[in-house]
């Protein structure tokens, strides 16, 4: 499939669809971006894993570092990848050694391997590259516009409030396209890798 | 239909805006609060720590405010936006992420006259020096590039002249000297001319003229393109360096393509501190939502009306790129085919004193400094907006002593016409 744009659907769709996250190069340094997205998740709810060999022992958000993707002992829904793009390959190969294996791979902002997204699609898994969950997150239940940032989204629906806390907006939103982004998306292409 | 792109006049009315999830409010409510309670300290500590998405205080970011920022950075074709409390300061809030003292950086000499003041004389207070180039001449850009420059300041229709700038030539000098190219969008508002689409990094508006169009509530913002790599040379440290007010983050790494509007509210606004009233944002989010039929027929009066001072005995010259055989008419048919605006200028055969007696004897037009308003405007800039310039400097910018600014309202032309033949009379 085509890595460069995804539809709001699909991606709504695996962020919905997955409970149980692998973090691969989470960071427990409180300022680092696999910080924030590891404890954003994990506030909405998702069961997060951090995976980083150099940190077993700590803990992140009161989850335990694990070393590798092989040393879990419970179904991961999704691998997500804060390595860099070469780095990602090997990811890739311990994820596709699961059983049974992840219905999503995604690879952070900045990180594309178009070769081992083709391993794992040829396996049947949903492939994401280069976007952030926690943004995409953000963007879909529209929380990110409280930072003046475009959604991408419209919406003349009103979204279900999630319960339990508030300064918080629902994945299950109903949008349609909104605002694109067109020079900011190409020079992210443009960009020397 | 997830995919299809909505259009100008879509974006306008909905973009930021939903309805409100408690309530059911359909119109944005006006979030009148200084500021928000937390779900608990972990929620505080996150959002302070910029960990979550979310309101603390209203001098840092509002959910009215915000609905007004996502509504024009998605009009702008931007990734995120930050509204501030005047074009002025949305100017100094800007600059402050990307200069320190002792930096420089390259203005339009044709600007407005506020512009021209803060710039000459506020911002050199800050050790912010600006080198003044000619949008008539691209290589003045180029030769006015040094090591110290930290970026490029252009406005898409200048004032008061209605001059168009070629914006894609300006760029093109931006980038081969590595820094952003910001443009003043007010005088075309994302209507006409959406800056970004010909290479603009951050585009700035006085959101008080023809964004919120009415007159009645003064506004800034800044729009982040997305498009600028603030940590390829180590020239931008606030984007590409840790920042020690956030325990050590770094702003892009941490926020991506939208980096620059998130430096911008967190750093600049959070400690320069100009905000916008959420009442501001309100009323100017309310104004956007006609912005595409107010700014077609602001263009449209304005060329009737030029074209019939044109041709006016007591006229010398009409300054209106949209004029065919105006020095700026190809320009203004390439960035803004669907108008050239509504404010230009017209020098009067009898000169300055011929000028005041127009201002005076104009019995529909107001006589005040703004322009953009649903009314139409006059004003003589040489006493008013540009006195304190000096003759030169007033030449130089357009607004000699015979010069008279007009900005076409909404109004029937042909009453506007009516006025402007018995004051000329």
């Amino acid at each position: 499939m085509n890595h460069d744009t995804y539809s709001d659907i699909y991606v709504r769709e695996i962020l919905n669809g997955v409970k149980t996250i692998a973090m691969v190069g989470a960071s427990p340094v409180n300022v680092r971006p696999s910080y924030f997205a590891f404890k954003y998740l994990a506030e909405r709810g998702y069961d997060m894993i951090p995976i980083n060999p150099g940190q077993v022992g700590r803990s992140l958000a009161g989850k335990p570092f694990v070393a590798s993707l092989r040393d879990i002992d419970r179904l991961i829904d999704m691998v997500d990848i804060f390595r860099n793009s070469d780095a990602a390959a090997a990811v890739v190969d311990d994820a596709l050694a699961l059983n049974p294996l992840p219905k999503v791979i995604w690879m952070q902002l900045g990180v594309r391997n178009d070769a081992a997204a083709a391993k794992a699609e040829a396996a049947g898994i949903k492939v994401v590259m280069n976007r952030c969950p926690k943004i995409e997150y953000g963007r879909l239940s529209s929380e990110i516009s409280w930072m003046g940032v475009n959604s991408r989204t419209l919406s003349a629906k009103r979204a279900p409030i999630p319960t339990g806390s508030f300064q918080r907006m629902s994945l299950n939103r109903a949008s349609i396209s909104g605002g694109s982004t067109g020079a900011a998306d190409r020079a992210a292409q443009d960009k020397p890798k | 239909m997830t995919d299809r792109q909505p259009g100008f006049s879509t974006l306008a009315i909905h973009a930021g805006a939903q309805p409100d999830p408690t309530t059911g409010a359909r119109a944005t409510p006006i979030y009148q609060t200084t500021s928000f309670v937390f779900n608990d300290a972990d929620h505080a500590a996150s959002l302070f720590g910029l960990q979550a998405f979310g309101n603390i205080y209203t001098r840092i970011g509002n959910p009215t405010n915000a609905v007004l920022e996502e509504r024009v950075a998605a009009l702008e074709g931007g990734t995120a936006a930050l509204a501030v409390a005047s074009g002025h300061a949305a100017q100094v809030v800007a600059l402050q992420m990307l200069l320190k003292p002792g930096d420089e950086f390259i203005a339009a000499r044709k600007l407005y006259g506020g512009s021209i003041n803060q710039f000459s004389h506020a911002f050199k207070s800050f050790g912010w020096n600006v080198v003044w180039a000619d949008t008539d001449d691209i290589a003045s850009f180029e030769r006015a590039v040094t090591p110290h420059t930290k970026a490029i300041f252009i406005e898409s229709i200048a004032n008061p002249g209605g001059t168009v700038t070629d914006i894609e030539a300006i760029a093109a000098v931006a980038r081969k000297a590595g820094v952003p190219l910001i443009v003043d969008n007010t005088l075309a508002s994302p209507y006409l001319i959406r800056p970004i689409d010909h290479g603009a990094d951050i585009v700035l508006h006085s959101l008080t003229k023809f964004l919120g169009g009415h007159g009645n509530s003064i506004g800034g913002i800044i729009v982040d393109a997305g498009t600028f790599d603030w940590s390829k040379d180590g020239k931008y440290p606030i984007l590409s360096e840790p920042r020690p007010e956030y325990h050590g983050i770094r702003l892009q790494e941490t926020f991506g393509n939208f980096a620059f509007a998130i430096a911008c509210r967190v750093l600049a606004l959070r400690d320069l501190g100009p905000a916008l009233s959420p009442f501001n944002a309100f009323m100017i989010l309310t104004g956007i939502e006609t912005l595409p039929l107010r700014m077609q027929k602001h263009c449209d009066n304005a060329k009737a009306i030029a074209e019939w001072l044109a041709v006016h005995p007591a006229v010398a010259a009409v300054n209106y790129a949209g004029l065919a055989g105006d020095k700026y008419n190809n320009l203004a048919r390439k960035y803004c085919p669907k108008g050239a605006g509504a404010v230009f200028t017209i020098s009067l055969k009898g000169g300055y004193d011929a000028g005041v007696k127009l201002v005076s004897k104009l019995q529909l037009f107001s006589h005040l400094a703004n322009v953009g308003d649903t009314r139409s405007l006059v004003i003589h800039p040489a006493s008013t907006t540009h006195s304190q310039l000096d003759d030169a400097q007033k030449t130089k910018s357009g607004a000699g002593p015979d010069v008279v600014r007009l900005s076409i309202g909404i109004e029937d032309k042909e009453d506007l016409i009516a006025d402007l033949e018995q004051a000329l009379a």
